[in-house]
């Protein structure tokens, strides 16, 4: 959308164009936004230069070049010291029939298959009843934000003591109605829901305050229609609102699962990728593969894969919003 | 606010305008509504009560679960911290990355954005949509290469390598054109006319407009250098060159069972963050919400 803007507006001031006299007069007055003068073009064009190579040479330099970097490593077999050999498309096959990689996806879908519904239910909810409008908003607004601007490390430290075992604050106060606890992140079965737990309590604020937003585009006057023809609570949540959030929803779910697919920071702060490789995903097993294996050809390779993955799953929401998002 | 004038509507003369339908239900919901929310606010802050509590209560986790209201307050955690471990050193770290990283991005993003928005050339939606595109690309794709290329350069163990992928970003680039767009362009005519230049237009009377949009872009970079784990972990090694967030993930192997001393650690890692979120929460709010919508 942006993109497709910005690419008529060099069209738009068009001062420098001589179509009315008015237009010339002007652009004689003042140098215009497009000199026409050799000299003046020359200075336009460093000007341009010295505005944008600031960002565009890192951005070349440290994002474009090694992503095909990475495509030009994973198709070679290498340890990042000895030169790098050839060996086509070997790591993506190796990759394909290896148990490990369908463990790291399976855990990662895993995670994505919890946290989705749990964010997106809670901040819906949230995002209605802190758009209603009810004492202390803003400042409970705040509250529930505040986990988004922690960093994972400190989320999954604190988590970690809160989910003890043994003198954890959750299994005492579970002790406390009578329930035995898990052994949450100690335990294979209950790592990646402790980790899905300590994911949703972060994002839970970012994810309200996004659907916040596409609640308060919503025209008010369709509320009323609504009202006007008898429409209760209910029907005006799943007649008005769900279609009018749509986009919001849309959005929400895209960034969610791209987010979602590269889960990392509180995975290796939690567990490590345990007990036992219990929650290793993806970009855990790229860490390990790197720096912990040496194999930096099938390191990319499956970073490749992984960014393949998220592609194509974008490509396939994109497609297939037609049938449920509703653009008005 | 709706209410309101929904009463002024039926206090008016003339035919009344069904005044049956809206009037029961709101009084019931919404007590339980706010309750619902408020217990739900108690238990999102819960954790962070926890982390501060912990940090007050000595032999935390060793011996058993600290009670909610400590019976004394204990700084050791603290002490510990600051006596026995680089924590200080690692806590400037983090604090100068952080300073020097947001500058540069406000720096680089906002000449970029001002080209998008103010100085056609041609092929310039394309170059844009390349910013646009560097945004969609996983950081875990870029490691390896990028760690080759750091070493390469010699930058393996050094800020440089830390700071400069980081120097500039399109998701600033973005944000600060689309506030640059709605800056009026007779304001630049004006300029012009009294002989401005380019560097003086942007400096002078399109960068003071979008404050706001800045405010937003600061928490971000700051928010994201500050917090920043998987890049740092790969490029620093050494103990002296650390951050808070690599600090903090090493110390869980060497106090394993002092949750005293890392909940202090997790307290000192918040505050500043929490500080700059409390001083610009309107704008974070709105800076998050407008990525949201189209």
């Amino acid at each position: 959308m942006a993109a497709s803007d910005s690419a008529l507006s060099p069209a738009q001031p068009r001062l420098d164009g001589p179509h009315s006299a008015g237009a010339a007069q002007k652009v004689a007055l003042s140098p215009a936004v497009r000199p026409s003068g050799r000299s003046g073009r020359v200075k336009y064009a460093l000007t341009v230069c010295l505005f944008l190579l600031p960002s565009a040479v890192p951005l070349a330099c440290f994002t474009i070049y090694p992503m095909f970097s990475a495509l030009w490593t994973s198709l070679h077999e290498w340890n990042l010291l000895s030169p790098m050999r050839w060996v086509g498309l070997d790591n993506y096959r190796h990759l394909l029939s290896d148990p490990a990689t369908r463990r790291a996806f399976g855990n990662t879908i895993y995670y994505i298959v919890g946290y989705l519904p749990l964010v997106y239910i809670g901040g819906l909810g949230l995002a209605l009843a802190l758009n209603a409008a009810i004492p202390f908003r803003n400042f409970l607004r705040g509250v529930y934000f505040l986990p988004v601007v922690t960093s994972w490390i400190v989320v999954a430290l604190v988590w970690r003591w809160l989910l003890n075992p043994s003198v954890g604050v959750v299994n005492q106060v579970l002790g406390l109605i009578g329930l035995d606890g898990p052994g949450w992140w100690t335990d294979p079965a209950w790592a990646m829901p402790s980790i899905i737990l300590a994911s949703a309590w972060k994002d839970l604020g970012f994810v309200m305050i996004i659907l916040l937003a596409g609640l308060q585009a919503i025209p008010q006057d369709l509320y009323e229609a609504a009202r006007v023809d008898g429409a209760g609570w209910w029907s005006r949540l799943r007649h008005v609102t769900w279609p009018m959030l749509s986009p919001t929803t849309f959005f929400v779910i895209v960034i969610s699962l791209i987010n979602g697919f590269q889960v990392f920071d509180q995975v290796y702060a939690m567990t490590g990728g345990g007990p036992a490789g219990a929650s290793t995903v993806v970009v855990q097993q790229v860490y390990d593969l790197t720096f912990r294996y040496y194999q930096a050809g099938l390191a990319s390779a499956l970073s490749w894969l992984l960014f393949l993955v998220v592609l194509a799953v974008t490509v396939v929401q994109m497609a297939g919003q037609r049938r449920w998002v509703d653009y008005g | 606010m709706a209410d309101q004038s929904r009463l002024k509507l039926s206090s008016r003369p003339g035919p009344a305008p069904t005044p049956v339908r809206f009037r029961r239900s709101r009084p019931t919901w919404k007590p339980i509504l706010v309750l619902a929310v408020v217990l739900g606010a108690l238990v999102m802050f819960f954790p962070f009560l926890w982390t501060l509590v912990t940090s007050v209560s000595p032999g935390a986790g060793l011996t058993a679960t600290p009670k909610l209201i400590p019976d004394q307050l204990s700084w050791s955690a603290y002490l510990e911290l600051f006596r026995n471990t680089p924590f200080a050193r690692v806590t400037l770290n983090s604090l100068g990355l952080a300073v020097v990283v947001t500058g540069l991005q406000l720096t680089t993003s906002s000449m970029a954005a001002y080209v998008f928005s103010r100085l056609p050339f041609p092929g310039r939606g394309v170059v844009f949509a390349c910013y646009l595109a560097t945004m969609m690309v996983p950081m875990q794709v870029l490691m390896v290469p990028l760690f080759v290329q750091m070493r390469d350069l010699h930058l393996v163990d050094n800020y440089l390598g830390v700071v400069l992928p980081s120097m500039a970003s399109a998701f600033g680039v973005f944000l600060l054109r689309q506030a640059m767009n709605s800056v009026p362009r007779e304001l630049d005519e004006a300029a012009r006319i009294d002989g401005a230049g380019h560097l003086r237009i942007f400096g002078r009377i399109v960068l003071p407009l979008v404050g706001p949009a800045l405010a937003t872009l600061t928490v971000f970079s700051f928010m994201s250098s500050w917090n920043a784990f998987l890049w740092p972990l790969v490029i620093l090694r050494s103990p002296q060159l650390k951050t808070l967030p690599l600090a903090l993930a090493s110390m869980q192997g060497q106090y394993t069972t002092q949750w005293d001393v890392m909940m202090a650690g997790s307290v000192i890692s918040i505050l500043p963050m929490l500080a700059i979120y409390l001083f610009a929460q309107k704008y974070v709010i709105q800076g998050v919400a407008s990525t949201g919508i189209k």
